[in-house]
């Protein structure tokens, strides 16, 4: 179950060259998509950066986070803070200081969190997020539950992000260098090692590794990352929100892993594009009769979840990898 | 803060504190038991209060409405338990978690096609509108110990069940032992669905007695969800008494913190939390 090969962390050659083939279509998109659907990959690209870096805690290290959203949604305030009303700020220094600002408060709440184990650290970390979460949506200081806007996109001198094009290229590049950095850590010896947890924390234990140190470093990296995916957000749309490190949107980014497949970020990325791709389809339903059908969106994402969950325990690459396993038995 | 104020808030936060005991003895039963994690159960406490509603409407007696409500309930919790959760005993929290994510969507979504997005409120049964009165100019509302009461005989009910029933022995051996439990001849399936319906049972009847005083609105599931998560971080998993006991703690400090330090009210509980994980990782009952 927990095999290397059942988390596909080795990828096989045919998966490579569809990533391979998927980065050259993200990076032909602008030239043949429309606006509204450049804008709308951009959104997915982040949410693709979000789900890897939560792929990182469910997927390697083996711990189920219910309160992923709140380190996204801290940086993104963060970027809401440093903006003035009425200019831009600088994206050179902004960026490290809203991930710093995630990485800190996930440094502090994995502090607690990562000495549970099991059903209690996902009710831990869905609580200390819900803390988060009554923390800005409570407190006028913070922009209470209407939010704050940011009405500059951070300015980098080099290249222009107001340009939708620039901005669309520029997530690209932070989403590549995510799951590069994330595919290097992986098979580094802290990646093993953060492996190895999954597998047997006892064990790892026994070896005379510090697990708490392991994990707690795993969450505070996850955190930042997560940060990142919200910094970009609150740059594109422009918006930050109570809702956006709410329960929902903690759901989402492990709904997003599982849909794809845990373990090798590669499946996290595809699992926010169908996520996100499903969101959009089931909101743009038409109304039949007197009923709309678009508007209940909410209640097909959870049948299909439930569906997902009950005949497809492993997400798309778990599917893929049955179909991996069938041919390999064919061959030999 | 004089005497008879204090006294107000006191009954406030036990009458709070019994009521997040229903919600979270039936969460921590099922986490116990089944070893499910389930995040719909604040779904079924939001069934249970527009069940209230709309019973209430229709009979014109909340008495008949809880206990019509309690009913289809636990009908409801023994239907899900048939066709879904039963087949997530064995499979990893994952899996249980997106489950019932998916499920409290479903919920919520079935709640705003059958009884719309707007605020409802439930009139104080006729027998219970009155006021005890503590000084010239205080009062406290009858329904409220009402609803304390109601909550302390289910809480000393299920404790007799678990401790003292032939049933409870079933199902503290099933809990420490699904295998042998099953291999003694006992019907570990049964046992199952009966703590899960129970579970919802409770949940439910804890949303119906609190429909009067809280008002039915959408979110409230969700809502309550999180409190119980605190309420069962704080007194241990599988734990019916640190349940009782973190309860009644986690009312005690929302309910003063809101009259004595409003500005951190909302952060508290969470800070009692973290303060029980420092101390105690597992809880202050550890099952």
């Amino acid at each position: 179950m927990s095999t290397p090969k059942a988390n596909l962390e080795t990828l096989p050659r045919s998966v490579q060259v569809c990533l391979a083939l998927g980065v050259l279509a993200l990076a032909a998109f602008p030239f043949v998509g429309s606006d509204f659907y450049t804008q709308m990959v951009a959104r997915m690209m982040i949410m693709g950066i979000f789900a890897m870096s939560l792929d990182l805690l469910l997927g390697v290290t083996g711990l189920v986070s219910l309160g992923h959203a709140a380190y996204f949604g801290i940086a993104g305030y963060a970027l809401a803070f440093l903006t003035p009303q009425g200019e831009p700020v600088s994206l050179w220094w902004t960026l490290p200081v809203a991930v710093l600002a995630s990485a800190l408060a996930a440094l502090v709440i994995g502090f607690f969190v990562v000495r549970t184990q099991g059903i209690y650290f996902i009710m831990v970390t869905m609580a200390f997020a819900q803390m988060v979460f009554y923390l800005f949506f409570d407190n006028k200081l913070l922009g209470g539950s209407d939010g704050l806007y940011i009405n500059f996109k951070p300015e980098a001198k080099l290249f222009d992000l107001e340009n939708k094009q620039v901005f669309y290229y520029f997530t690209l590049a932070c989403l590549l260098a995510v799951y590069a950095f994330l595919r290097r850590l992986l098979w580094s010896p802290f990646g093993r090692a953060l492996a190895g947890i999954r597998v047997n924390e006892h064990r790892m234990r026994a070896m005379g590794f510090g697990t708490f140190g392991y994990k707690l470093a795993a969450f505070t990296l996850a955190g930042a990352l997560a940060g990142l995916a919200g910094y970009l957000w609150g740059a594109q749309s422009g918006f930050m929100n109570p809702e956006l490190m709410g329960f929902h949107m903690s759901a989402h980014a492990i709904m997003m892993v599982i849909l794809g497949g845990m373990g090798n970020f590669a499946g996290a990325v595809a699992g926010a594009f169908a996520f996100e791709y499903l969101l959009h389809l089931f909101k743009d339903l038409p109304a039949v009769g007197g009923f709309n059908i678009g508007k209940h969106w909410q209640l097909w994402m959870g049948l299909f979840i439930v569906l997902v969950v009950v005949f497809a325990p492993r997400g798309l690459l778990g599917l893929a990898q049955r179909l991996l396993a069938r041919k390999e038995a064919h061959d030999a | 803060m004089d005497l008879a104020n204090f006294l107000i808030q006191l009954l406030n936060s036990v009458q709070y504190g019994l009521l997040l005991f229903m919600l979270a003895a039936g969460l921590t039963l099922i986490f116990g038991i089944m070893g499910v994690v389930n995040l719909a159960h604040g779904s079924f406490y939001m069934l249970g209060a527009y069940l209230a509603y709309s019973l209430s409407g229709l009979f014109g007696s909340l008495t008949a409405a809880v206990l019509g409500g309690a009913a289809l309930a636990v009908l409801f919790g023994l239907a899900l338990e048939w066709l879904l959760f039963r087949h997530f005993y064995h499979r990893d929290h994952l899996d249980q978690v997106l489950l019932t994510f998916g499920l409290i969507y479903v919920f919520e979504e079935l709640r705003s096609i059958l009884w719309g997005d707007d605020v409802h409120s439930v009139a104080v049964p006729k027998a219970l509108d009155w006021s005890i009165p503590l000084t010239d100019t205080l009062s406290y509302p009858a329904y409220r110990l009402f609803m304390s009461a109601v909550c302390l005989v289910l809480a000393l009910g299920l404790y007799l069940l678990i401790s003292r029933t032939r049933l409870g022995m079933k199902i503290r051996a099933g809990a420490f032992n699904r295998d042998m439990a099953g291999a003694l001849g006992i019907n570990i399936k049964l046992i199952h669905a009966v703590v899960f319906a129970l579970g919802v049972g409770l949940a439910a009847v804890a949303g119906m007695i609190a429909a009067p005083v809280s008002s039915v609105y959408p979110n409230m599931g969700s809502q309550v969800l999180i409190m119980c998560f605190v309420v069962v971080v704080i007194g241990g998993i599988g734990s019916v008494r640190g349940a009782l006991i973190s309860a009644l703690l986690v009312g005690l400090v929302d309910t003063f913190g809101k009259v004595l330090l409003p500005s951190v009210a909302s952060m508290l509980v969470y800070m009692l939390m973290a303060a029980v994980l420092l101390w105690k990782p597992q809880g202050l009952f550890k099952a």
